[in-house]
């Protein structure tokens, strides 16, 4: 097994653990912080698959840049929606 | 494919030929991170909405098969990763044998998801179900109907993705995609493939865990 192979597996080893976590999470009285467990161990998983599967490790600044594009266009987008819905009275 | 070279024009070298490749479809990538993005920030605000019939409504999805799809399809990723890794090495039978396992695993992720629609065609849950109804509050068939047209959505993806990996196999197989130097081919299927698996990676905590 070559040192690429053993870190793609630690990698999917990682994966199922978080699934566990969130799983375990999401049966514990967590209250208003369960989602934000549940979408942050989310995020720690998308960082992973992106990172290890999707190259983003190897690839060059520009092809980082743009994949990081996706993800600062949702947090515009999620901030704009909620200073709307999270601040009516 | 076979007879075209290894650098064609514009490009000088391969690396920079690769880039091209590789941002193209991270380009194409980030378009669908805004058509997801979109719709489950849609659905986080149904959530903060009406958080009693959110919750209500998520506790009749069937949680267990909802968390082994993840790892179906977590898995299936691991097959991807694992296949792009032997076809930069220009091994074409383990390519092949990875990318059927991919797919595969695809697939069982759409048998597991038909079998929960089918439960919930049965249980009344969805909108042509006939019978009682568990969902009566318009909360509750909201996230319902989000779910459906989210996980739907979803399961169009991955459709699409086993096409493109079925099509991959048989390129590899008649040597239409030369390895390793068109393994590029096979890093872009599987940025695809890895894209739907992070979609999923999301739909998993805003529905199947809002209970």
């Amino acid at each position: 097994m070559t040192a690429r192979t053993r870190t793609l597996v630690l990698v999917w080893i990682v994966l199922m653990v978080l699934l566990g976590l969130t799983l375990g999470a999401s049966f514990l009285p967590l209250g208003a912080f369960k989602p934000v467990v549940n979408i942050a161990i989310g995020l720690a998983k998308a960082t992973l698959i992106f990172w290890f599967f999707m190259h983003l490790r190897e690839v060059s600044g520009l092809i980082r840049l743009v994949a990081f594009a996706g993800a600062v266009g949702i947090v515009i987008m999620l901030a704009l929606i909620s200073s709307d819905y999270l601040t009516r009275p | 494919m076979s007879d075209r070279p290894a650098v064609h024009s514009p490009y000088a070298e391969a690396a920079q030929q690769r880039d091209a490749d590789l941002l193209g479809m991270y380009v194409f990538l980030v378009t669908e991170v805004m058509l997801f993005g979109g719709f489950l920030s849609a659905v986080s605000m149904v959530r903060v909405l009406h958080p009693q019939e959110a919750s209500s409504a998520a506790q009749h999805l069937n949680l267990w098969l909802g968390s082994m799809n993840t790892a179906v399809l977590l898995t299936s990723s691991l097959a991807m990763a694992l296949s792009v890794q032997v076809s930069r090495e220009g091994k074409r039978r383990p390519t092949i044998i990875g990318l059927c396992l991919t797919a595969a695993l695809g697939l069982v992720f759409l048998v597991i998801k038909g079998v929960e629609y089918y439960q919930e065609y049965r249980e009344g849950l969805m909108p042509l179900s006939d019978g009682i109804k568990p969902l009566s509050k318009p909360g509750e068939q909201l996230f319902f109907n989000f779910y459906l047209v989210g996980t739907g959505l979803h399961a169009l993806h991955l459709t699409i993705g086993i096409v493109l990996v079925a099509g991959l196999v048989w390129g590899v197989f008649r040597s239409r995609v030369q390895l390793p130097h068109r393994a590029v081919t096979v890093e872009i299927v599987g940025l695809y493939w890895h894209l739907v698996d992070v979609v999923w990676v999301f739909i998993y905590p805003i529905f199947y865990l809002a209970r």
